[in-house]
């Protein structure tokens, strides 16, 4: 019973160990995905975006289209409306662009997004896609809040509109100092609204990001499913495994 | 020795049992996904899917290769001439009727084929699994013999197979070579590896 | 004489069979008052078959070439059947190995296992610590993301601070002037194959030699001392099997469950077991803004940074990072109390090895962490960071420095005769 206890205290420190923060790179708040990794819905809308506006200049190169049947979509289906760079259902999603041409266009070659969502999670995505602003400095003509000179355009801008960097509050920048303004943050407008309202962007960008958790790692449906599998089998062994060791102890006093 | 009282030995026989049976099960269970994780990923999946092939410009006599899953697959579109040397001597052949399943049942009549003209067969031999060469002509041209009828011979141990892919009596391969599935998209595009929609 | 019997008699004649499963297991004798802390080196053993094999069967799949390597990594994640399950197995196993030995050598401080007459078992034990952590670090590079690539970077150019030879041992390590094919491939041989020989066999004589002396208990003292007159076996001693096999397997059972839970449920374990930027391909063009090694190393990392550079030279850091790993093998002849567990040690020991464990805790946690991630030390330029990495790397080496003072003059309990509860 002791060594129960123990374990239990054990187990509750393991599980904590993930809360701690882990700080690192530059210190934007990022704004929680709103995403449900189940609805397939919405992953199938996110598919739809990630094709026709990703797809363009990046690839998913370790991504296989008929992959997308995970998600509910037929094979059919992903034929007629989902594949433009392949011939075939089981090949990768790869991207026409050159990559020197794109490196010549942007600045940098567009990265490959099939494991996109777990180097920058979730959060930075949903952010990162919702703050490109209005910089006429920049050879694209955009900035964005999260990526700051980033090479990439604003390509959901007909959906989201045109925003503008606000500059940070001007009485709070002097009072606080560096400090309070960083803090704060600049804040964006939107100048010019796109096709979208503002909430149906951010439901459109909510899609495309769980899309693309989903494209990260396509067989954690599975694996969730599989585990609860495996917990409910070693709770039986660890029942009798139990009993053995109580019999067997009888022994030793 | 710490003290010991008396066990109560058909309760340990039962545990250890049930506690064996259940950590083998578990064992099992986790071979299962390291020996299934041998198997053809999808990466060789995507490559043994079906290919087209265009058959518009094969002329009487022409053998094309095309690779499906890996493997040499002959298309073969025989003259006349050849299809009538499937009919002779079929006494020679081990099993000119095609008894053995190396066919699908749609390919398994006397030119062991769809339409007649057009063989389409794996270009492995049945033996050990070299490539054969093609040995199309007929009579003294082939260096077979005069009694050649056009076929084809196994470089590896010298098995010879007829124009349908038939294994001759007494040759080390044991069973004529496989036809493979496939389909006609239209008259001059075949599909290898696939017979019916959504296979 | 059945069958069976006749079959083991034959065994017998020609390899010892029999009397390996007595020596070791049916009539090896272990003190029956183990507690929860004696599950670990069974746990570890375990830990070992289940990276032996998930890696084997990584190896089936795994392309150790620069430009294949990372792709590889993806495709058993995604193309082979079941890859997922054996990486997450293998990437959550080497986190778990290094959970256990870090429990398993804590038992070892706290009821003084290393102590004779088990030098030899503690020297072993700490060969197969330094053999993982080399198996760790080779085998970290091998995704070929980011992290990998700049942990090997910063690693490998700790050797480069050697005086006068550095620079040339890390272009002969590298095979290369950078981190490169080259390196990919040859730290593929010593993880899978070098470094693994080398670990079964100091499994082995870790073991040997502990069943030599025969294990230690919570009590610290020696059953072989109290043996049955007319047997010869020790009084408090249980044999190992059935009675710790037994019991082992329960623990085996609830370690496989949090195993479980990580490789199924969090593999990423929040960014500790795999961590974010090493699903970014290596470029050797960029460094990533915060880059960490994985957390079992973290402590000695806060160490390294914590040393300034001496001499223009950076060597002073590698060499506290090394002596605090070393300083472990020195433990048994700097221990001088009379007793050897916790349990009878006086309060300059408990409050000694409070510090300790504290150190190493808060070492791990500034490791983790960028240096300037608390501020600054008031408006001097030190990092706070800094500061308490200074301070608790000076902890850490207080303990082994000082231990022959205060485990020589601390107030100890007197030891029972035999084993209790």
């Amino acid at each position: 019973m002791k060594t129960m206890r123990t374990l239990r205290r054990l187990l509750a420190v393991v599980a904590l160990v993930p809360t701690f923060a882990f700080a690192a790179g530059e210190h934007v708040h990022l704004d929680q995905a709103p995403i449900n990794k189940t609805d397939i819905a919405s992953l199938q809308r996110g598919a739809k975006l990630f094709v026709n506006y990703c797809l363009t200049c990046h690839s998913a190169k370790f991504m296989r289209y008929n992959r997308l049947m995970d998600i509910g979509i037929s094979e059919q289906q992903i034929k007629d409306n989902l594949m433009f760079t392949a011939d075939k259902v089981g090949e990768h999603m790869t991207v026409a662009m050159d990559a020197k041409d794109a490196k010549q266009w942007f600045g940098a070659a567009p990265p490959d997004l099939s494991v996109i969502a777990r180097a920058r999670g979730a959060d930075w995505l949903y952010t990162y896609l919702r703050t490109f602003y209005r910089d006429d400095s920049r050879p694209t003509g955009w900035n964005n809040v999260v990526f700051p000179n980033v090479g990439m355009p604003h390509v959901l801008w007909e959906l989201q509109g045109q925003q503008e960097l606000e500059p940070a509050k001007a009485e709070e920048g002097e009072h606080g100092g560096e400090h309070a303004a960083a803090h704060e943050g600049p804040t964006l407008k939107l100048a010019e609204p796109g096709k979208l309202e503002p909430k149906e962007y951010d439901a459109a960008v909510a899609d495309l990001v769980n899309y693309l958790v989903f494209q990260a790692e396509p067989a954690r449906a599975k694996r969730v499913q599989i585990g609860i599998l495996t917990l409910l089998f070693l709770g039986v062994l660890l029942v009798f495994a139990y009993a053995l060791k109580k019999e067997y102890w009888k022994d030793v006093h | 020795m710490a003290q010991m009282s008396a066990p109560d030995g058909k309760k340990r026989r039962f545990l250890v049992a049930a506690t064996s049976v259940v950590g083998a099960v578990g064992a099992a269970f986790v071979a299962t996904p390291f020996l299934v994780s041998m198997s053809p990923s999808q990466r060789a999946k995507a490559a043994g899917a079906p290919v087209e092939v265009d058959i518009s410009k094969l002329e009487p006599g022409m053998l094309i290769t095309v690779e499906w899953r890996g493997r040499p697959v002959w298309v073969l579109r025989r003259t006349k001439e050849m299809l009538e040397s499937l009919t002779k001597d079929t006494d020679k052949i081990a099993d000119p009727d095609s008894e053995q399943p190396l066919q699908p049942d749609y390919a398994r009549n006397p030119t062991r084929s769809i339409k007649p003209e057009v063989m389409v067969m794996v270009g492995i031999c049945s033996h050990l699994g070299c490539s054969p060469s093609e040995k199309l002509k007929i009579g003294p041209d082939s260096g077979l013999g005069d009694d050649w009828p056009g076929g084809f011979l196994c470089p590896c141990h010298g098995s010879k197979f007829d124009l349908a892919g038939r294994v001759f009596k007494g040759m080390p391969a044991p069973v004529n070579l496989t036809v493979p599935p496939y389909m006609y998209l239209t008259d001059s595009r075949l599909l290898i590896g696939e017979d019916k929609k959504g296979a | 004489m059945s069958k069976t019997a006749a079959l083991l008699q034959w065994i017998d004649d020609r390899f010892p069979l029999t009397s390996t499963w007595k020596a070791h297991l049916s009539e090896y004798y272990a003190p029956k008052n183990f507690n929860f802390w004696y599950y670990f080196g069974s746990l570890a053993l375990m830990v070992l078959v289940i990276q032996i094999l998930s890696g084997i069967f990584l190896t089936m799949h795994y392309k150790p070439d620069a430009n294949q390597a990372f792709g590889s990594v993806e495709y058993i994640m995604r193309d082979v059947p079941w890859g997922w399950l054996v990486r997450y197995i293998h990437s959550t196993g080497a986190s778990m190995f290094f959970v256990v030995v870090y429990l398993h050598m804590f038992r070892g401080l706290i009821y003084g296992s290393f102590r004779k007459p088990r030098e030899l078992t503690w020297i072993f034990g700490m060969l197969i610590y330094l053999c993982m952590m080399a198996e760790a670090f080779f085998g970290y590079l091998l995704p070929w993301g980011q992290m990998s690539y700049w942990g090997a970077q910063v690693i490998v150019n700790l050797f480069g601070a050697i005086p006068f030879v550095g620079p040339d041992i890390a272009i002969w390590i590298r095979g290369d002037y950078v981190v490169s094919d080259a390196t990919l491939n040859r730290f593929f041989a010593f993880h899978v194959i070098a470094i693994p020989l080398v670990l079964l066999g100091l499994v082995a004589a870790h073991i040997v030699a502990l069943h030599e002396v025969g294990s230690n208990n919570p009590d610290g003292i020696e059953i072989k001392k109290k043996k049955d007159p007319k047997t010869g076996i020790p009084l408090d001693g249980i044999p190992f099997h059935p009675y710790y096999t037994v019991k082992d397997i329960v623990g085996v059972v609830v370690f496989l469950m949090v195993f479980t839970v990580i490789v199924f449920f969090i593999p990423n374990m929040g960014g500790y077991f795999l961590e974010d930027n090493n699903f970014f391909p290596a470029d050797p063009m960029k460094t990533p803004p915060h880059i960490a090694p994985v957390w079992y190393f973290t402590p000695y990392y806060a160490m390294l940074r914590a040393v300034p550079a001496m001499f223009s030279s950076q060597f002073p850091g590698v060499i506290v990072m090394g002596a605090a790993v070393l300083i472990f093998f020195a433990l048994p002849w700097l221990d001088r109390g009379r007793v050897k567990s916790i349990r009878y040690r006086g309060p300059k020991f408990k409050v000694a090895i409070a510090a300790f464990v504290v150190s190493f805790f808060i070492l791990g946690w500034l490791g983790v962490n960028p240096t300037d991630f608390l501020g600054k030390v008031g408006s001097s330029d030190l990092e706070l960071a800094t500061l308490l990495a200074r301070v608790f790397t000076i902890i850490y080496f207080l303990f082994f420095l000082l231990m022959p003072w205060y485990t020589s003059s601390d107030r100890e309990k007197p030891e029972p005769e035999r084993v209790t509860g």
